[in-house]
């Protein structure tokens, strides 16, 4: 079972989708039980950064979080969530990954939002098996973690080369929307399940 | 660098897929989940579903369709046709579109717009714009191009583009349906003046154009609807020739 932690950040139905196309059982939770009980852990996350961290914290869930051993998947905002701060904010985060996270600055050439596919480069993880560097991805985000020692795929926009994922022991998190990623994504999701 | 996206629009009327020729003479093409799937696998970049429909029922059956194209597809979709309130977006974001697009809603009440962007956040708001030219000057129409309004393409997208749009979704009235190439010139200006992205729509029958509005039309997208559902162009096809051509596209 997995267990997508409901602490009501927006629209995370395609998440639960995208496992559902993949034949994986999960559920929407916020209790500590079911989360300590499941198999792996997604935290989902959209919307502004320091919002979704102020709900997080009403729920109640960070410690157990943190005290996580078995994989857990940030993406989006719940991967920012899963970094040290945001300047979005700012706001204080989780901490578990050592990255701070920094808003675009707006170019002709880089347009922020960031929208769209773009590449993958620099894969460094059993999250990526069988991906080829330059696979394309869906990103939807104003604000990024920059590179860390905790990088394990890279990206580019514009001029700024920025983290697109990142992995601490257990911990995992993608700025990219795997669920919204097509065959790329399908497959991202899958090696996460497979840790 | 962003892939320069594309995107196949499909018209929707009481759950299946149609395609009006210049709005009029609708056909069904096909079913709105399966060919969605069909494009996704074939690499289209992400997909917009139109609702025609003018009854209740249609509707209805609309915002059920979007919960089984969310189950269904692994690609961005935006939806539209006929949201004219904060609610009529939230239950077609509840049932799992990515985006939602509003056309003569925003244009009689453009607050829409802001409030729509307040609660989701810009990404989820695409502003379609419907123009003709007429004598020289671009405008703004509703209804499917059938009523005229005062409003100015340019200034109307840049205050959609103030008031919280993530992207304008522009169709050149004089262009759809024709199969006869973009409004290049348009898409290039509406580029320079807004920061956000730019979707070309109407007028594509070539592969010819598709390139040429993602290169001197500076789009950022192009959408198209005839020539995909019909197999005149097949994506696969498309995406091949425009990386040959130097234009940055997801393979």
């Amino acid at each position: 079972m997995i267990a997508i932690i409901d602490y009501d950040a927006g629209n995370i139905r395609s998440v639960g989708n995208a496992l559902s196309r993949l034949g994986a059982e999960y559920e929407l939770t916020a209790d500590p039980a079911r989360i300590l009980a499941a198999e792996k852990v997604i935290l989902p996350g959209v919307g502004n950064a320091a919002e979704a961290m102020a709900r997080l914290r009403d729920s109640g869930l960070c410690e157990l979080i943190k005290s996580l051993r078995r994989p857990v998947l940030g993406i989006c905002v719940g991967m920012q969530l899963m970094c040290r701060d945001s300047e979005e904010g700012p706001v204080q985060c989780l901490g578990l990954f050592d990255a701070h996270v920094k808003r675009f600055r707006e170019t002709p050439e880089a347009k922020v939002p960031h929208m769209g596919w773009n590449a993958l480069g620099n894969l460094d993880s059993k999250l990526f098996k069988g991906l080829k560097g330059g696979s394309f991805v869906y990103f939807v985000h104003s604000y990024y973690p920059e590179l860390c020692p905790d990088t394990i795929a890279t990206c580019r926009h514009g001029e700024q080369l920025f983290s697109a994922a990142l992995k601490y022991e257990n911990f995992y998190g993608t700025q990219f929307h795997p669920e919204k990623s097509g065959s790329v994504g399908a497959a991202i999701l899958q090696n996460f399940l497979a840790l | 660098m962003v892939a320069k996206r594309i995107i196949p629009c499909l018209d929707v009327k009481d759950g299946q897929v149609v395609k009006g020729i210049n709005f009029e003479g609708l056909r069904e093409v096909g079913d709105a989940v399966g060919m969605g799937v069909q494009y996704a696998r074939d690499g289209a970049d992400e997909l917009v579903y139109l609702d025609i429909s003018a009854s209740r029922e249609g509707r209805h059956t609309f915002a059920g369709l979007v919960e089984r194209i969310a189950l269904g597809i692994d690609i961005p979709f935006t939806v539209g046709g006929g949201i004219s309130t904060l609610d009529d977006a939230a239950r077609l974001l509840d049932a799992g579109a990515d985006k939602i697009s509003v056309n003569s809603a925003a244009i009689a009440d453009p607050t829409l717009i802001s409030r729509i962007a307040d609660k989701y956040g810009s990404q989820f708001v695409v502003v379609a714009i419907d123009a003709k030219c007429i004598a020289g000057r671009w405008t703004c129409t509703t209804h499917g191009g059938s009523r005229l309004t005062e409003l100015e393409l340019f200034a109307w997208a840049r205050e959609a583009q103030e008031r919280g749009a993530g992207e304008i979704l522009f169709t050149s009235m004089d262009h759809d349906g024709t199969r006869a190439g973009y409004a290049d010139a348009v898409y290039a200006r509406l580029s320079e003046e807004l920061t956000i992205p730019v979707i070309a729509s109407g007028g594509a029958g070539s592969i010819e154009d598709i390139r040429r509005v993602l290169t001197e039309g500076r789009a950022d997208a192009a959408l198209a609807a005839s020539i995909f559902h019909y197999g005149q162009i097949p994506i696969p096809q498309l995406k091949k020739a425009l990386l040959e051509a130097g234009v940055n596209v997801r393979m």
